[in-house]
């Protein structure tokens, strides 16, 4: 591509066409504003301006990305955001939203960018599924009454065990491979130390430890205060190798080597300079105001052997006392691609589905590439089968999970345990405005901008966390009971309590479900 | 929708009865016809069986083939592929007799074979995998030849079974005129699907015999983890699995019977938690390895083999089995009643608790090909199936 010359600029101001046609407009009722200015302060894109001379307050729409907060924390209830109702001429084709991308690319001739996961309406199969229920034949078990288990093991098992006799009790041969221990097969998404704050993390951690799971460090390394969670803590080692080292390793239980991501699959990432404060340099080893940069390969994996060659790489460096999992996005051919990894020796292998969230991918990536994880987990679950190697290796399922009907249809469908992101965010309070991108996040998640990191203190996260899974295992305990099962395990890959509503023939073969009626 | 085929399966509700001897002596079978139809209304004249121990001395050494065919035709091809894959000592059809209530009864026949399975195979493989030849060849005979039903294939075992009540069964088989030393009895009450030939129970694989009341909410995840080891599920009921799975766990992983018991209804996490060191890990690793194979939803079974029969209940004790012991007989059955109708005053009688089994062995060299499973089996080909990751 040739470059602008000085000769070729414009040199008159040219208009932003973006501008023009915001998202969304902001209403202030004049009779309920009492010009408190909590707005000015609580808008970090600068939506609501104050003119101190004339002691009026006014609004720049062109600003506002809908994240709510002002609407939120206004005292009196004088804001409303809304859609803004002008209307383009209607299209099929040319929507107001493929309208608006052209004008922005227009106006700045970069690469658009989004947050968050897939926001086209790409089918989501798990609105297709519906779960079975007991009568009559097969009671239902109440988890008010009745134990009810979710404990899920993850890591490699044999196909059988040798058992022999010892004092004149049945005793194992030899121990079992490693195992991690989950009270409930919901894990916390990786999410780096930059990308969100600091106390996010926190929350993250305190939940993952005293629901008895696991969160994930993302590439950002580990925070110096979050190594006393290190028995509920998944290290990542992503391209970028920010903040690796073998303290690191060794911090958690499980090692992740992330090769792809769902919201975007092909791509590394990018932390802007403005974003590397002074703790996050500390935590990523890399200089404050740099850009942190993740390629898009690994540049020691190439192959499939490589990948073998960095799994125990891993493994030799930490002793062999650490699972090693690997995050791959769910692509077009994710069966086969997870086979190699489990023969690579990978303990868990990670898919990551097309609608799985992200801090900031091109807008045209996020919604156009990867395929959904229900897909996904059903080829990877049935392809592991039909080669005899599904217990090698755990398979955990994420991307679009959005509730705990989401994680029951995963499990049913083969998965061991999921990965959350997104709803771990919206239970801290994030509205989905999508623009985690620009680090401003005026409710304190997915920013490092001190004023902001104070809004969303690591209790409060920690507190909404931990609510928000218990809730979710509670509601998987009562769909367990309403299906007649009383053990997680036994819906693994029982796509038998799975029924179809309106999915093609070829569809139900992909996940292995009948149509409702059958 | 070929593709799902064999994914369905049916509910049951049904009533159990068996009896062993634990000293080998024969038992008649009109004494199993009488505990079972005691138990009438727990069936509604869609299925009955028997599994007989004992039964054919004479080939004690042959697997006893028990088909049930549609047609002629299908039987045909199953001679085809016997005569090739097996040596046959004797074929007659299986006795019946009209029976008022039984129409349209499909073909029963029953061959004595040995399998061909010789020369440098058997050397290198072990005469212990004469029996995964013979499990692959019903597989093949139920999977491959339309019409055709491997209805058991033990040795001096069989099973009858079929669509009417325990009485109309036992009189179509004849069932008074067999002696055996285990006996299980079944009577159905299939609610989902209507009931036909081959779903009836007892379910058999080699001389595993399951007898089943209640349903196996893990059917779809117990089917798929068989399908890894080779099984295919093609009979359309639950209970299949169970006879499959103690066929993986006992025979081809070597599991002590008591242990394969605690992977189909294992203790719950909290009781593990509580157990002795040792104990809790080999809890803990039989869960976390055979967590696929546990036996969810309400459940009594009996299951038989040429040396024991055993008894267990789900681990949360949703359907009924009562127990009991006179001298050298054990009882098992869904009802007291059931008992107490062939042994009036059994010298002790218990309800066995939740997930708990009743394992009873006939005494050592009693009988001929005797199997004991309480330390694993003999000669299981358990290390050979032990495969850890990345070895």
């Amino acid at each position: 591509m040739g470059e602008r010359t000085k000769k070729d600029s414009p040199k008159k101001k040219v208009p932003q066409w973006a501008k023009f046609f915001p998202d969304f407009v902001i209403e202030r009722d004049p009779e309920k504003c009492i010009k408190c200015r909590i707005c000015v302060r609580e808008c970090s894109y600068g939506a609501h301006i104050w003119n101190a001379k004339k002691k009026e307050l006014s609004e720049d729409p062109t600003k506002c990305v809908g994240c709510h907060r002002c609407e939120a924390m206004c005292p009196t209830r004088a804001i409303v955001i809304r859609r803004n109702p002008s209307e383009f001429r209607e299209h099929a084709v040319w929507t107001p939203w493929h309208i608006k991308n052209v004008y922005k690319q227009a106006d700045q001739g970069g690469v658009l960018l989004s947050s968050t996961g897939c926001a086209k309406p790409i089918r989501t199969y798990f609105d297709h599924l519906v779960l079975d229920a007991c009568q009559v034949t097969n009671p239902p078990i109440d988890p008010l009454r009745e134990p009810m288990e979710l404990r899920t093991f993850l890591g490699p098992k044999p196909d059988a065990l040798e058992v022999e006799v010892r004092d004149g009790k049945f005793r194992l041969k030899r121990p079992l491979p490693r195992q991690i221990q989950l009270e409930v097969p919901i894990m916390f998404a990786a999410m780096s130390y930059g990308a969100i704050s600091l106390h996010v993390h926190q929350g993250l951690a305190r939940a993952a430890r005293d629901l008895g799971t696991l969160y994930n460090t993302g590439e950002g390394g580990l925070h110096a205060s979050l190594y006393e969670y290190g028995s509920n803590t998944i290290v990542q080692c992503a391209s970028g190798r920010f903040g690796l080292h073998v303290d690191y390793l060794n911090a958690g239980v499980a090692i992740e080597i992330k090769i792809g991501q769902g919201a975007k699959p092909g791509i590394g990432g990018h932390l802007p300079g403005e974003k590397v404060t002074e703790e996050i340099s500390k935590t990523r080893m890399i200089p404050v105001g740099s850009d942190a940069l993740s390629p898009a390969p690994h540049h020691d994996i190439y192959s499939i052997e490589d990948l073998r060659g960095l799994i125990f790489a891993l493994k030799e460096a930490t002793e062999y006392q650490k699972l090693v999992f690997v995050k791959i996005a769910a692509v077009h051919n994710v069966a086969a691609i997870a086979s190699g990894i489990v023969r690579a020796g990978a303990d868990a292998v990670v898919i990551d589905g097309l609608k799985g969230g992200t801090g900031a991918a091109p807008t045209m990536f996020r919604d156009n590439i990867g395929i959904p994880i229900e897909l996904a987990v059903a080829a990877v679950d049935q392809r592991l089968r039909e080669e005899g190697i599904r217990n090698w290796a755990s398979v955990i399922a994420s991307g679009g999970i959005r509730n705990s009907a989401d994680v029951i249809k995963l499990i049913a469908l083969g998965a061991d345990a999921v990965y959350i992101g997104t709803p771990a965010l919206i239970a801290v309070g994030c509205t989905m405005c999508q623009h985690c991108f620009t680090g401003k996040c005026p409710w304190g998640i997915a920013t490092n901008q001190p004023e902001l990191i104070k809004r969303l203190p690591p209790e409060v996260a920690y507190e909404k966390i931990y609510n928000l899974v218990h809730g979710w295992a509670h509601e998987m305990k009562e769909m367990l009971g309403a299906m007649g099962i009383n053990a997680i395990e036994s819906l693994r890959g029982n796509r038998d309590k799975l029924r179809a509503v309106g999915l093609t023939e070829k569809e139900m073969e992909i996940l292995g479900v009948k149509h409702a009626g059958e | 929708m070929d593709f799902l085929r064999g994914l369905s399966k049916d509910i049951s509700g049904c009533g159990l009865s068996g009896v062993i001897h634990r000293k080998g002596e024969l038992i008649p079978g009109e004494v199993i016809v009488k505990s079972i139809c005691c138990q009438e209304e727990r069936g509604n004249g869609l299925g009955a069986g028997f599994a007989a121990y004992g039964i054919y001395p004479d080939f004690a050494d042959h697997y006893a083939l028990h088909i049930m065919a549609d047609h002629k035709k299908a039987l045909e091809e199953v001679e085809e592929l016997l005569a090739h894959r097996t040596y046959m000592a004797h074929e007659e059809p299986i006795p019946t007799r009209r029976t008022p209530g039984i129409e349209n009864p499909p073909l029963f026949k029953r061959y004595f074979v040995k399998p061909k399975y010789e020369g440098e195979v058997r050397e290198v493989c072990g005469p212990e995998d004469e029996d995964d030849y013979m499990v692959s060849l019903v597989m093949e005979i139920n999977t491959r030849i339309p019409g055709a039903y491997v209805i058991s294939s033990g040795k001096n075992m069989g099973a009858f079974k079929g669509v009417g009540f325990p009485a109309q069964i036992a009189d179509f088989f004849r069932i008074e005129e067999y002696r055996a030393f285990i006996w299980t009895a079944h009577n159905r009450f299939p609610t989902n699907t209507p009931g036909w030939w081959g779903g009836a129970h007892p379910f058999t694989i080699l001389d595993w015999s399951i007898v089943h009341n209640g349903e196996i909410s893990s059917y779809g995840t117990n089917r798929r983890y068989l399908e890894m080891f080779g099984y295919h599920c093609t009979l359309l009921t639950d209970t299949e699995v169970v006879a499959y799975l103690l066929d993986l766990l006992i025979r081809r992983h070597g599991l002590p019977i008591e242990v394969a018991c605690m992977a189909l209804a294992p203790p719950f996490w909290e009781e593990i938690d509580r157990m002795p060191e040792e104990e809790r890990e080999l809890a803990r690793a039989v869960r976390t390895v055979y967590g696929a194979a546990m036996l969810n939803g309400p459940f009594a079974i009996l299951f038989a083999y040429n040396g024991g029969l055993v008894g267990l209940n789900d681990r949360v004790k949703l359907r009924p089995l009562v127990a009991a012991e006179k001298g050298d007989l054990v009882y098992m059955a869904s009802e007291e009643a059931a008992i107490r109708a062939i042994c009036p005053d059994p010298d002790r009688v218990w309800a066995p608790k939740a997930g708990e089994p009743v394992i009873v062995e006939l005494e050592p060299g009693v009988i001929p090909n005797q199997r004991s499973y309480l330390r694993g089996p003999e000669r299981g080909t358990g290390a050979a199936a032990c495969r850890y990751p990345g070895e």
